[in-house]
């Protein structure tokens, strides 16, 4: 079932144009993830998919009743507006303490209910976030370079945790990054983008498109084999993971 | 009790600190302290306007109010040097009240009343005004609580969970255009931004939630009145700069508080 579907999507800001005839869709349960280098539109692409941003050309037509679970790329916190992490979970709806509680326990962080949102650090910060998108139970998960900051080990263990989530809820995960090696390998499909589609697929035919490459360069094929050799905990090269060597060349 | 002129002065202070406590909350967080003076400042204008017109003093100031916020967030949203247009509009939106006063003939205007506002002179249909107004206020916010602060955490978020954050904005601007008419009479032009904003400052190392925050700041904006009210009794003092006194006093304290539990740990 389409959750969100985009077609012939454009986006002109004064002076440049952001993206154009980009066509999208997600279907229940996938994961999919936006590619692209900096600029490239990936923000203004999510943006306009949960309708923070009016299209200049195409649709965009979401599920009717489509709940989003979204974390931004980063969120500011003024020092002048006090709150908790317990107080951030039940916005906008409120949340009682056995949800919160559940809500922090699947994002990997169990005790942080009493404390300032101000005092985390960069990655409590993020899987708070996490916990907030998932309390409404969404259809979909919307993630920003939800790992910005993080180290690489702490991004790919974000990554398993979303995993994890969308075992145990269903939902779909709609990924933006442009750390494509802890990304890919968890994805059904990938898309690259660069003001607009240049190529997408499944992760591996996606690493190995020339469009890709003239992108990203292969030197990241390499980063990506390295994610999955420590996702699947083999350290061997006798691994049933062919498209990895085949990256890392 | 209302034909006591002290206490409608009190009563009409009370409603304005309680009110403007909360609503100065979301103008500390949203960093709206110069959106806050700009509307205020017009509002001199609005009374050259009302005076003219010979329309109620209220009327006035809320239509220009509501006139001036509107520009000024539909201004912010160009992407214009937000605090280089704010400071403009502040000014000039004085300049230009004051100017069109001068040219009211024939009307003796006390300025000063204005200016730093005149509580001991509030009539028993101010007092109504302002708790109308207040109270609208207050169940606006409250209505609109949840999705407020969504909006001012982060746009993007609330527009993820379905909300409309230029609708907040505009519920805001209403908000504020009404606490700048009921409050002029009270404490003046000049000193309606700092009954927005001292009271939310000063509720801030007080509290750990939002919510909390603005019910204290709504006491300290209460509080601020009342003693404000008695101090300038005692000593004869204009009464508008006192209530403002009191709240910088209640801040100074708070925020020394704030800093020696910091210092502790």
């Amino acid at each position: 079932m389409r959750l969100i579907t985009a077609n012939g999507l454009a986006v002109r800001h004064p002076g440049h144009v952001a993206l154009h005839d980009v066509d999208f869709h997600i279907d229940r349960g996938e994961i999919v993830t936006i590619v692209g280098p900096n600029g490239s539109g990936k923000t203004t692409l999510l943006r306009a998919l949960i309708g923070a941003i009016k299209p200049s050309e195409g649709t965009v037509e979401r599920m009717p009743g489509l709940r989003i679970g979204y974390v931004p790329q980063k969120l500011h916190i003024e020092p002048t507006l006090p709150i908790t992490v317990e107080r951030f979970l039940s916005l906008p709806n409120r949340a009682n303490r056995a949800q919160s509680q559940t809500a922090l326990e699947r994002a990997g962080v169990p005790s942080l209910g009493t404390r300032q949102m101000t005092s985390l650090s960069g990655g409590q910060f993020q899987r708070v976030l996490l916990a907030r998108a998932i309390l409404s139970e969404p259809d979909i998960l919307i993630l920003d370079e939800a790992t910005q900051g993080l180290d690489q080990p702490g991004s790919a263990a974000f990554y398993r945790q979303i995993e994890t989530i969308r075992r145990d809820m269903g939902c779909a995960v709609l990924l933006v990054s442009h750390e494509l090696h802890v990304v890919m390998s968890a994805s059904d499909r990938v898309v690259c983008l660069n003001g607009h589609v240049c190529c997408h697929g499944a992760p591996d035919v996606v690493a190995s498109a020339p469009e890709y490459r003239a992108l990203f360069g292969s030197g990241t094929g390499g980063a990506l084999a390295l994610y999955r050799h420590d996702h699947h905990h083999h350290h061997d090269h006798d691994h049933p993971h062919p498209h990895t060597h085949e990256g890392a060349n | 009790m209302l034909d006591d002129f002290l206490v409608r002065a009190a009563l009409a202070g009370l409603g304005v600190g309680l009110a403007a406590g909360p609503l100065g909350c979301f103008v500390v967080w949203r960093r709206m302290a110069y959106f806050g003076d700009a509307t205020a400042h017009a509002a001199i204008l609005g009374v050259a306007l009302a005076l003219f017109f010979n329309v109620s003093v209220f009327a006035g100031v809320l239509v220009i109010s509501i006139l001036v916020a509107s520009l000024v967030s539909t201004l912010s949203g160009r992407g214009l040097g937000i605090d280089t247009v704010l400071g403009v509009l502040a000014h000039s939106a004085l300049a230009v009240g004051l100017v069109a006063v001068s040219f009211l003939e024939g009307v003796r205007v006390d300025l000063m009343a204005y200016l730093f506002g005149d509580i001991l002179a509030v009539g028993k249909t101010d007092v109504l005004l302002v708790w109308l107004g207040g109270a609208g206020v207050l169940g606006l916010l409250w209505w609109r609580w949840s999705s407020l602060l969504v909006s001012t955490l982060s746009p993007d978020l609330a527009q993820a969970a379905g909300l409309r954050p230029d609708r907040e904005q505009l519920v805001l601007t209403l908000a504020l255009a009404v606490v700048v008419a009921v409050a002029i009479k009270v404490v003046g032009a000049l000193l309606i931004a700092a009954m927005l904003i001292i009271p939310a400052a000063a509720a801030r190392p007080l509290a750990r939630t939002p919510d909390r925050m603005a019910l204290i700041a709504s006491g300290i904006g209460g509080l601020s009145a009342l003693g404000g009210l008695a101090t300038a009794w005692q000593f004869d003092t204009p009464a508008g700069p006192t209530i403002v006194c009191v709240a910088t006093l209640i801040f100074c304290l708070s925020a020394a508080f704030g800093l020696m539990r910091h210092r502790l740990g």
